[in-house]
């Protein structure tokens, strides 16, 4: 509840946002890059045989498409930020703790919740979707390279074969997917860093459950998502 | 060396009122009823062994921590009794030197400085910012690490940085808590020095928690020791000092004999 008062109630901390932003999108596109484009890459491998005992390979294009969007982008894209940049977060605001420089913005004025908390949610839960877009562009470019390693089909082709399969509701979901897992990600390793227990051993406990923790709830979400997404068809 | 001896305090008035407070942790007692006053313009030493509760106490004055029981006022306000906008802003008024000096490690020396000014003094220009760092880093002698990480920094620096950004806001009262743990003796000598700096220059009332007696007296005006969770002898240094109790014997002894 603190973060939705906090969030709209000025000072702005919009330079902290900027350079969060920074940190957690910019700084994790080479991950994020190895792990999409290898995620599409094998995922069609894998795929192929499947199609070819039905001479149905010219349907890859649009069997990666839907499963890229609908499902691996924000998935991938939250499990590998849950890993780096929950950690990241966790270990860095625990750490904060531990040397007082939490009760040092405390004193001198600033609202470290504000500062530290807000702001960190906040850029997760913008930079997540933009990963995802980026994880489901590079997936798609791996999907494509693995196709022609065996079939022969122009970009072109490609492109238009998998903008056809999906639908606006498509990236609709992908977009509301990575907004809750952004968020997510956000308030749990901050709440765990934040509150975190003093001493050496609480930043290790703290970085551990950040990403335990968020792994854990994006799963039961994507699970619930699903659920949902079905019933509104 | 020579007991302190200055002048220009005001016993009249009073900056700090610590009365009757208890505060416990689980079934840990740490302060149990304990009355203090911090007077216009005095260093305060509070002594005590480890973990008695000298840094709780400024904590609680800093509303940090809550008091289980009795009232804290600070210049003239109820701070347990303050919403978290008035305590921002009584914090403004009170600068607070950390044992580890928790300087911000992602930040260079002038960024630690500009955090609490860009955010309390929004009005300032970039060349007025600029200017006030470089006059508090001058004056406690480190403008040639402006541009440094606090990472690169000794320990007598990363005081002195520590104390530098209390001061930008030109606090009214300023709590050290143990200012020279950890240093060597000459660097010890150097953070007293700049205790008194600090009193003298910007007008400070001052509560500094240590248990070096070398510190207590050189710049404690009064001092007040911390003894079973109270306040059992409080008055200048050499009256503490002048007893046989068992308490507080060892403690003097230990710091001019051993």
């Amino acid at each position: 509840m603190r973060f939705f008062r906090e969030v709209f109630s000025p000072p702005f901390e919009i330079k902290e946002i900027i350079r969060q932003c920074y940190e957690i999108g910019w700084k994790s596109f080479p991950l994020i890059s190895l792990t999409g484009f290898i995620v599409g890459f094998v995922f069609t491998k894998q795929s192929r045989p499947s199609l070819e005992e039905f001479g149905a390979t010219s349907w890859l294009p649009a069997l990666i498409s839907i499963a890229i969007v609908r499902a691996l982008a924000p998935l991938v894209t939250a499990l590998i930020a849950s890993g780096k940049v929950g950690s990241q977060i966790g270990a860095e605001l625990s750490s904060m703790n531990v040397t007082e420089q939490i009760d040092a913005m405390e004193v001198s004025g600033t609202n470290p919740f504000k500062f530290l908390i807000v702001s960190r949610i906040i850029a997760t839960t913008f930079m997540i979707p933009v990963l995802c877009f980026y994880v489901a562009g590079i997936g798609l470019a791996g999907g494509y390279l693995s196709i022609i390693s065996k079939d022969q089909l122009s970009v072109l082709s490609y492109i238009t074969q998998v903008f056809e399969a999906i639908a606006p509701k498509d990236i609709f979901a992908m977009v509301f997917r990575s907004v809750a897992f952004g968020f997510t990600i956000g308030f749990v390793s901050t709440y765990v860093g934040y509150y975190s227990s003093k001493g050496t051993e609480g930043v290790g406990k703290a970085a551990n459950s950040a990403v335990v923790a968020s792994m854990f709830i994006v799963f039961i979400e994507e699970l619930l998502i699903v659920q949902i997404l079905a019933l509104l068809g | 060396m020579e007991e302190k001896n200055y002048k220009d305090i005001n016993y009249n008035e009073v900056i700090v009122h610590v009365n009757d407070v208890s505060k416990s942790f689980g079934d840990l007692t740490v302060l149990q009823n304990v009355d203090l006053k911090l007077y216009q313009g005095e260093n305060l030493v509070v002594l005590g062994r480890s973990g008695t509760g000298k840094s709780v106490l400024i904590k609680l004055i800093s509303g940090l921590l809550k008091p289980d029981s009795g009232d804290i006022h600070v210049l003239g306000e109820k701070v347990n009794s303050l919403n978290d906008k008035e305590l921002r802003e009584l914090r403004l008024k009170i600068g607070f030197s950390f044992q580890n000096s928790a300087l911000y490690d992602s930040m260079t020396v002038r960024e630690n400085l500009e955090f609490p000014l860009v955010r309390n003094k929004r009005n300032l220009t970039r060349a007025e910012i600029n200017k006030e760092v470089e006059d508090v880093l001058d004056g406690v002698g480190l403008l040639r690490t402006i541009n440094q990480m606090p990472s690169e920094l000794s320990g007598g620096q990363r005081k002195r940085i520590g104390i530098a950004r209390t001061l930008i806001l030109r606090p009214d009262i300023m709590m050290y808590d143990e200012p020279t743990a950890g240093l060597d003796p000459l660097t010890c000598l150097d953070i007293n020095s700049l205790i008194n700096e600090v009193q003298e220059r910007y007008k400070t009332s001052s509560i500094i928690i240590t248990h070096d007696l070398a510190c207590a007296k050189m710049v404690g005006d009064r001092v007040a020791m911390l003894l079973d969770g109270k306040f059992e002898r409080v008055g200048k240094f050499a009256e503490i000092f002048d007893t046989e109790d068992q308490r507080v014997k060892p403690f003097y002894d230990y710091n001019f004999i051993v």
